[in-house]
């Protein structure tokens, strides 16, 4: 553990991704009481520019704070994020031990579904899904888990099927453990460190891909996101650049801060790369 | 991409043209002498009168015309009827129809044209001609090329529902006895007009080319027009100022770019294009449902939005607040008989508390949804995410519903909503665009632009019905006043305001809106500088 954390904090870009991403947390969890109204509130007149009386960051189409707007915006990305990658990767972990630990039919058959998923274009079938399921937050987290997992199970499948004939297994097995206990208490913990380094990774692609659907207006509309707010605003970059530059802005920082640390972790916990 | 590459083409026309030497040498070709329009969005078919909305009516009106035209009074002028007689008593109206047109298939266009679009295909399929052509006994070809329309009772507001868009001319020889709307030429219409249907790129483009045996002479002035699918705002900005389109028509163009748009030098922007359409944004509510059908909900629901607001901040400017059905620049529009529902915020609390709507835990005396529209960001969403704040603050919850337009026309058309978004024309006469919305006897489950909301008052219909039927202007109007008073007593309908869309077209075009129905005339007149 020691070894871990004096590898993640040595690399600068890992440190770097971390105090922005902590910022953007804390932003995120203090909004409701650093801000008196919501981030809806029409505080004056639309397309302010930054520096305006009271408007640090100008206002939008619809004369609302921008300032505000980004830091719910923040809890939404984060709250899809983070719900999506952990759903994802509860299907994906379960499907993929499965599969990686029996192996045989039951490995081929959930492997084709996995492909199955795999093969169709996962941003058009999220806007199906999303379609169909009526935009709001809980079918845009449901709709990313659904095209994310299969790269979870790819990945937990692949340390299973290196893991389950390790002496340590066997060990266990011949101690009489069942099946359950050994994936969860022997196998899981050593195949661990792959997938922390891939949900890291995944919460940025999920904070990118519910932009996207909040973009082309298949969101939930009563919530503001980052995505909602640059789609809501892209007639107005012409004459209003800050309604679409800064929630851009606060979109990169954040995939970029979770790309970094995914790096760091990476580095940090696959001792091939560990120098 | 196509598009693309056109558009580039489209652009260096555009350039040569300007240099004078040049176009004096070369003369104008065929590629100068063509248009590029944009659509929001691609319709499904091109039968007019089956889907008459705003872009149906910028292409088709260049397709399929109509017996009269309005001028900028609003008077009726001949168009394919060369001229027209109205028995003093209003029953009878005579119509002569111009013996040189034909139909773009070299088919003559004759008396049986006139008689079947008025007496069988406009009354089933077109919206507005349902109401209007009811009041008619008889439709009799005198012969080829006159018509006479025996009317059950004089309806005076007959002659402008035989306008542009209100009752376009359909060709008898290929419609009469089919199945209207899986008709092939749904694909490939048929019309009159000075530009001929030659080819439909699907989501790309529908192109429409010079018609050479057009009846009026001289025209039309150019060689065709490109209608170019471009689905976004920022898109569509760009094309209208680099030039690789001509024409932006009413909601190509969002409202937050207006300023930047009228500045530019090289583009005309004109407010006037859709003056004949007088058309109102509005809310409609299920009134089947509580508390949408008690008066108190609707006033409170009124005076808790500033509407003034709505036009001036988020609708930048452009339109006027709504206080009756009636557009307040048309005929009958009666200040003094209308209620006036001013933004006031405690004046709709104390009208929620009479209901017995009191707050509840957080405030909130009510929860309810509202339908948007999918118009991909633009003004009526803004417009809603405006209303959903301003009704929170008397207390009242709104949960927004994001849709795309087949679910759109789905849930309103099966009364399957709280409130939805919506906005009608009057089209010249209330009896053509406006009592179809409000008749009890227009409440018809599953067809859009009807009665959705469920409003039913019998003093309501009886007044629409002596209106319509009135041979004196004065009393029309009295039955107008009259039911501008019910009307918006009833808070019938959240009225919100009234649109002044605007149509944007390049400095090289002349002649381009030439009356009050705009480029539902289509663009026979337009010639290129």
């Amino acid at each position: 553990m020691r070894d871990f954390l004096r590898v993640f904090f040595s690399r600068p870009i890992s440190l770097i991704g971390l105090v922005i991403f902590a910022a953007i947390v804390v932003i995120a969890l203090l909004a409701p009481f650093l801000f008196v109204r919501g981030p809806f509130t029409i505080v004056g007149m639309p397309l302010l520019p930054p520096g305006a009386p009271g408007l640090l960051a100008g206002s939008d189409v619809l004369g609302r704070d921008m300032v505000v707007g980004l830091a719910y915006g923040a809890r939404i990305s984060l709250l899809v994020g983070i719900t999506s990658t952990l759903c994802a990767l509860g299907i994906g972990m379960l499907l993929g031990a499965v599969a990686g630990y029996y192996g045989g039919w039951l490995d081929d058959l959930l492997m084709r579904v996995t492909e199955f998923f795999q093969i169709i274009p996962s941003f058009v079938l999220l806007m199906v899904l999303v379609a169909f399921l009526q935009p709001s937050l809980s079918s845009t987290v449901i709709g990313i888990a659904l095209v994310t997992w299969p790269q979870v199970a790819r990945v937990v499948r692949g340390e299973f099927l290196s893991l389950r004939s390790r002496e340590f297994v066997q060990a266990a097995r011949t101690l009489g453990m069942g099946d359950a206990r050994i994936i969860v208490t022997q196998i899981l913990p050593n195949a661990l460190p792959p997938i922390i380094v891939v949900s890291s990774m995944m919460v940025g692609s999920a904070i990118l891909t519910e932009s996207a659907l909040s973009f082309l207006g298949l969101g939930d509309p009563n919530l503001l996101s980052w995505g909602s707010m640059i789609g809501g605003s892209r007639s107005a970059m012409w004459v209003a650049w800050w309604t679409t530059v800064l929630p851009g802005v606060a979109i990169m920082l954040t995939v970029l801060a979770l790309n970094f640390i995914g790096d760091g972790l990476n580095d940090a916990l696959n001792p091939r790369r560990r120098r | 991409m196509d598009w693309d590459r056109r558009a580039m083409l489209g652009a260096a026309a555009a350039g040569v043209l300007a240099h004078p030497a040049w176009a004096q040498r070369s003369g104008t070709t065929a590629r100068q002498r063509t248009i590029n329009a944009m659509m929001t969005d691609e319709p499904a078919h091109l039968n007019y009168p089956l889907f008459n909305t705003r872009i149906m009516q910028e292409i088709c009106g260049n397709i399929n015309e109509s017996l009269l035209q309005v001028d900028w009074q609003f008077k009726p002028q001949p168009n394919l009827a060369r001229d027209f007689e109205m028995s003093p008593d209003g029953m009878r109206y005579t119509f002569h129809l111009r013996p040189d047109v034909t139909w773009h298939d070299g088919m003559p266009f004759t008396a049986r044209d006139v008689a079947f679009s008025c007496g069988v295909m406009l009354p089933q399929l077109n919206p507005r001609s349902r109401g209007a052509f009811s009041h008619i006994r008889e439709i009799k070809a005198v012969d080829r090329y006159t018509v006479r329309f025996e009317m059950k009772e004089p309806f005076n507001a007959f002659l402008l529902s035989l306008v542009a868009s209100s009752a376009p001319m359909m060709p008898a020889h290929i419609y009469e006895g089919t199945d209207f709307r899986t008709n092939p030429y749904n694909f490939k219409p048929v019309g009159t007009g000075p530009f001929k249907f030659n080819r439909w790129a699907r989501g790309q483009f529908i192109h429409l080319t010079r018609n050479a045996r057009y009846w009026q002479p001289g025209r039309p002035g150019m060689d065709g027009i490109y209608y170019r699918v471009c689905p976004t705002p920022e898109q569509r900005l760009v094309a209208m100022e680099s030039g690789a389109v001509d024409l932006a028509m009413a909601d190509d163009i969002d409202t937050v770019v207006n300023l930047r748009m009228v500045a530019n030098p090289s583009i005309v922007a004109r407010a006037d294009a859709f003056n004949g359409t007088g058309e109102i944004s509005v809310m409609e509510m299920n009134q089947r449902r509580w508390p949408f059908n008690d008066r108190r909900f609707r006033a409170a629901f009124m005076h808790a939005i500033d509407r003034e607001f709505l036009v001036k901040a988020i609708n930048f400017g452009l339109g006027k607040v709504a206080h009756s059905p009636i557009p307040s620049d048309l005929p009958y529009y009666d200040d003094k008989a209308v209620t006036k529902y001013h933004h006031d915020p405690a004046r709709a609390r104390a009208l929620l508390d009479e209901m017995g709507l009191k707050p509840g835990k957080g405030g909130v005396r009510h929860r309810f949804s509202i339908m948007m529209i999918p118009d991909g960001g633009g003004t009526w969403t803004r417009g809603v995410h405006y209303i959903k704040q301003a009704l929170s603050e008397v207390g009242l919850e709104v949960k927004l519903e994001s849709t795309d337009w087949p679910t759109f026309s789905r849930r309103s058309g099966n009364w399957e909503f709280d409130v939805d978004c919506n906005s009608y024309g009057q089209y010249g006469d209330p009896a053509i665009g406006t009592s179809r919305f409000f008749l009890t006897s227009n409440i018809r489950k599953g067809v859009p632009q009807t009665n959705l909301q469920g409003y039913s008052n019998p003093e309501v219909d009886a007044l629409f019905a002596k209106a319509a039927v009135a041979v004196e202007p004065a009393e029309a109007q009295r039955h107008y006043s009259r039911l501008q008073q019910v009307l918006t007593h009833d808070v019938a309908m959240v009225w919100l305001y009234e649109r002044k869309p605007m149509f944007f077209y390049n400095k090289r075009l002349k002649n381009v809106i030439m009356g009050p129905n705009g480029p539902a005339d289509g663009f026979g007149a337009v010639t290129l500088a």
